[in-house]
């Protein structure tokens, strides 16, 4: 039945359902389980700013990674070792990953090294919107997982997506579907001058007039339809206030969103899609000294924030519906500047974690010897060369994850070569 | 609030934040085209806004110690907000925020390099607050309708800008492509008129164009500041040879001497500004930022716009004041074509709402939840604009900040209506209607708002009955989709 709501019936008909109980929750996880035949969750995690790879996976045997890093370098003794590479290349985390060593060592982290595409943009936005549109030729237009949602028979529950940052994404934008941004639960709430039934009265009208057709001015209509799909999902985000988490996760806004996501998570309250983010990784300068200083303390962010979530999960019996995918729009260039810094590069790191991951490394090290003849590198050597194509992650996501067809929402088979981490 | 004349209700719109009723007393008799001159040529007027901060009668703000917007991020984006509401020169606010837009320089990167204080400066300095140069967005403001070449020149050397985009780091060993890439991608002519060589070359061209530390006592001191410098030993003296002509000549700069070499930067440019293809450009951003973000701008607007532009040497006046006497912007077809920015939702809804009571604090931390954060852009290349503004996180905090100033005002609201009006609930929906500047309303919104008055009990025109009652009308029209449009 749901499926044959349109989006303007369902805004139409959802007053009388409004009226009733001023949200309609029940009306709602329905489509939601509706549109999903398994409750999978993804859940990608994006370094803003373009992250250094080669301090978060150290090659710490090449002599041309200490050579070009004097100041930056982590020491080999430092490392947290996590074995080598197919072609035999050693290889550590910072030392500050231990959280994610916890998880490596678990079998649940896959790192696909030098992921990236050809001619790598060096800007930050159109970098983040080309691994938004997954179009190297193309940085505007529809993003990967808006297209994604786009398949979820109408009418789309505007919670399938749930972007946790305030920023807009280009890989959330979708034809059908503008998924919310909502960075606090707890003031995502209607709020009113008045109190009790007068705020009732108010709120009831507001839904009203937000669902008055306007079919002669679709900017209206669409600015109307955003605050239905407020009104809709009011009462369920409001439950995941409630949660209460298995463990303390740390005290840093990437750590209080990914509680947030566990929380929608647990609830079930529909959502398919979450995109958590933690910024600070553009380090032109005060990267830090021989592993410590602003990297080190990113890396205490990511690590440890993301262990919190991994270990909630698996506390909540969840961590197999779950899997989360991390990015970041750049890698950034080999040799350190003159700031104990490094601008910006090409080839980086993708990460996945969840139960449902066939952890390991994939993919190989560069080889950092800017020696011409040197496959790995770009530029005349000064940024590392993609190996894996950040379209295949996707379309491993897609087809083995989300149960999708990736060739439809991408735009291409993506297929071959995918790193096999599901 | 309503003037009686639509033409002018959408020049107050785009022109500046909407009207309160001492702006329609400053135009009350001119024509149009006379109030197109009293927008324009605001200069023509003091510029003593700031002086009414912490007045009574005026938005109030709120200090956390000393109000130091100079040098206190917070403060700053206070004192722009109080700008745009009670400024008696809006479009001078308003061209800023176009132009803060355009050239995208956010506080936390430049602040991670220098500190909150100097950071702080860097983005909103106000000349002679603290020692050092006027901050960004002073700069865009005081030449904001200026010559856009002038304004280019100056953002070059400007030292957020320098520490935004790296050209701090710039040095003839270690050519530095970011503010190289952007000037040309995002800050002129766009992307499809130059090649990676001439990225090249560009940043070889701004080698040198560094930043000076004058330190204080510590990073904290407000005396603590950092200026251009042109750093002649770190810049690259060699030829630069780019696809396209430089100052309408050769498509090469020649070689200078170091002492010289600030020049290279100067004629790269100029040229740039003085493109077609950058007139084109801009005029198509202010199409969707005067005239409409409904639909693309006309080539005819844009070529006669782009012409403006160019016979005028740059000069955004004359561009400006062309598009309001224009046929487009005069167009009714084109009033309420816009969707607002977070920031002109929360000003017109002040201005329109009441303010005597109200801190301008509550819509500095509303705008974050709408997604426009002042001095903080998402990126160099700006906001996202238009329906992106539009989200349901976003159009919820734009119903809630509604919600807040109608609860400030409550009691303003109440005794606003003169005995005639509360006598019939439809009076006061009719006066309320007039003093605010929604798209209009359809018949059954209309009827869905007098539903709204009659429930509850039956039509009084009490003292309790309008205190409830007519904060939530306010709420619901400035809540509304009509409203969130200008």
């Amino acid at each position: 039945m749901a499926s044959k709501v349109t989006r303007r019936e369902f805004i139409r008909d959802g007053v009388a359902a409004f009226t009733l109980s001023f949200a309609a929750p029940a009306f709602l996880v329905d489509i939601a389980r509706a549109q999903g035949a398994v409750s999978r969750n993804l859940v990608v995690i994006y370094l803003a700013g373009g992250n250094d790879a080669l301090s978060t996976i150290v090659p710490y045997t090449d002599p041309f990674y200490y050579s070009r890093r004097p100041a930056i370098a982590v020491p080999a003794a430092n490392v947290l070792q996590i074995g080598s590479d197919s072609a035999g290349r050693a290889l550590g985390l910072h030392p500050r990953l231990t959280g994610l060593q916890t998880i490596f060592n678990q079998g649940r982290l896959a790192i696909i090294q030098r992921a990236g595409y050809q001619n790598s943009s060096r800007s930050h936005f159109q970098g983040t919107d080309i691994w938004g549109t997954a179009d190297p030729n193309n940085s505007s237009g529809t993003g990967w997982l808006g297209r994604y949602l786009d398949t979820m028979p109408s009418p789309i529950d505007p919670l399938s997506g749930w972007n946790t940052s305030g920023a807009t994404y280009r890989a959330l934008t979708g034809s059908n579907i503008a998924v919310p941004s909502i960075t606090n639960p707890a003031g995502y709430s209607f709020a009113s001058p008045n109190s009790g039934a007068e705020a009732i009265n108010e709120r009831n009208s507001a839904i009203r007039l937000a669902s008055t057709d306007r079919p002669d001015r679709p900017s209206l209509a669409f600015v109307n339809t955003s605050a239905m799909e407020a009104f809709a999902t009011l009462d369920r985000v409001a439950s995941v206030v409630s949660y209460q988490s298995t463990l303390t996760y740390p005290n840093n806004g990437f750590a209080q969103a990914l509680k947030t996501v566990a929380g929608s998570i647990a609830k079930g309250i529909g959502t398919r899609v979450y995109w958590v983010q933690t910024g600070g990784f553009d380090t032109h300068s005060g990267q830090g000294n021989a592993g410590g200083g602003g990297y080190a303390t990113l890396m205490t962010t990511v690590g440890d924030s993301l262990l919190a979530f991994y270990n909630d999960l698996q506390n909540q019996g969840l961590l197999n519906n779950t899997l989360m995918i991390q990015f970041s729009e750049f890698g950034r260039r080999i040799s350190e500047n003159g700031s104990q810094g490094t601008d910006h590069g090409a080839g980086s790191i993708m990460m996945a974690i969840g139960g449902g991951v066939r952890g390991g490394i994939y993919g190989t090290a560069p080889d950092l010897n800017p020696k011409p003849d040197n496959p790995t590198l770009e530029n005349s050597g000064g940024d590392v060369t993609y190996e894996t194509d950040f379209r295949t992650v996707y379309a491993k996501v897609l087809d083995g994850w989300l149960g999708t067809d990736s060739v439809s929402i991408l735009g291409g088979n993506f297929r071959a070569n995918a790193p096999a981490f599901i | 609030m309503q003037s009686g004349n639509p033409l002018l209700d959408h020049l107050f719109r785009r022109a500046g934040f909407g009207a309160s009723a001492a702006d329609l007393q400053a135009v009350a008799g001119m024509s149009y085209p006379a109030a197109v001159d009293y927008f324009v040529d605001f200069d023509k007027l003091g510029d003593d806004v700031d002086s009414k901060i912490g007045l009574s009668d005026y938005v109030g703000i709120t200090t956390r110690g000393q109000f130091s917007p100079s040098t206190v991020i917070d403060d700053a984006r206070q004192r722009w907000l109080f700008r745009m509401l009670h400024t008696t020169r809006p479009l001078q606010e308003k061209m800023a925020l176009f132009w803060h837009n355009h050239f995208g320089v956010g506080y936390t990167k430049v602040a991670g390099a220098v500190g909150a204080v100097v950071g702080t400066k860097m983005m909103a300095n106000k000349s002679g607050d603290t020692p050092g140069p006027q901050g960004h967005y002073e700069l865009l403001r005081q030449m904001g309708i200026g010559k856009f070449r002038d304004m280019l020149i100056a953002v070059a050397q400007d030292p957020a800008m320098l520490v935004f985009l790296d050209g701090r780091t710039n040095t003839r060993a270690k050519p530095q492509e970011n503010f190289g890439r952007e000037v040309m991608e995002l800050f002129t002519w766009g992307l499809g008129h130059y090649v990676e060589a001439d990225v090249y070359a560009a940043a070889r061209v701004f080698t040198g164009w560094n930043l000076r530390n004058v330190p204080g006592a510590d990073a904290n001191d407000p005396a603590s500041y950092q200026e251009f410098i042109y750093n002649s030993g770190q810049h690259d003296t060699t030829a630069k040879a780019f696809t396209f002509p430089i100052n309408g000549g050769s498509s090469t700069i020649s070689t200078r001497s170091a002492a010289a070499g600030m020049q290279d930067g100067i004629d790269l440019l100029t040229s740039l500004a003085n493109h077609p293809e950058t007139a084109r450009r801009l005029a198509r951003k202010l199409w969707n930022f005067f005239v409409s973000d409904l639909e693309d701008a006309p080539s005819a607007f844009v070529e006669a716009v782009a012409d403006v532009y160019l016979r005028n040497d740059t000069n955004m006046r004359a561009v400006v004041r062309y598009i309001f006497n224009s046929q487009w912007f005069t167009n009714p077809g084109n009033f309420n074509a816009r969707y607002s920015w977070p920031a002109e939702f929360v000003i017109r809804t002040i201005k329109e709402m009441g303010w005597n009571g109200l801190s301008i604090d509550s819509a500095r931390v509303s705008l974050t939840n709408m997604g426009q954060t002042l001095f903080e852009p998402p990126n160099v290349a700006g906001w996202q604009l238009g329906r992106a503004w539009f989200g349901t996180g976003q159009m919820l905090a734009r119903m809630n900040f509604a919600a807040t100033v109608a609860a400030n005002q409550k009691f303003n609201l109440a005794r606003s209506f003169s005995a005639t009006e509360r006598a019939q609930a439809s009076r006061v929906l009719d006066a309320m209607l007039q003093r605010f500047t929604p798209a209009p309303l359809a018949a059954n919104e209309k009827t869905e708002l007098l539903t709204y008055l009659n429930t509850g009990g039956p039509w009084t025109g009490s003292d309790a009955q309008m205190q409830a009652k007519a904060p939530g009308l306010a709420r619901l029209v400035a809540g509304s989709g009509e409203y969130q449009f200008v």
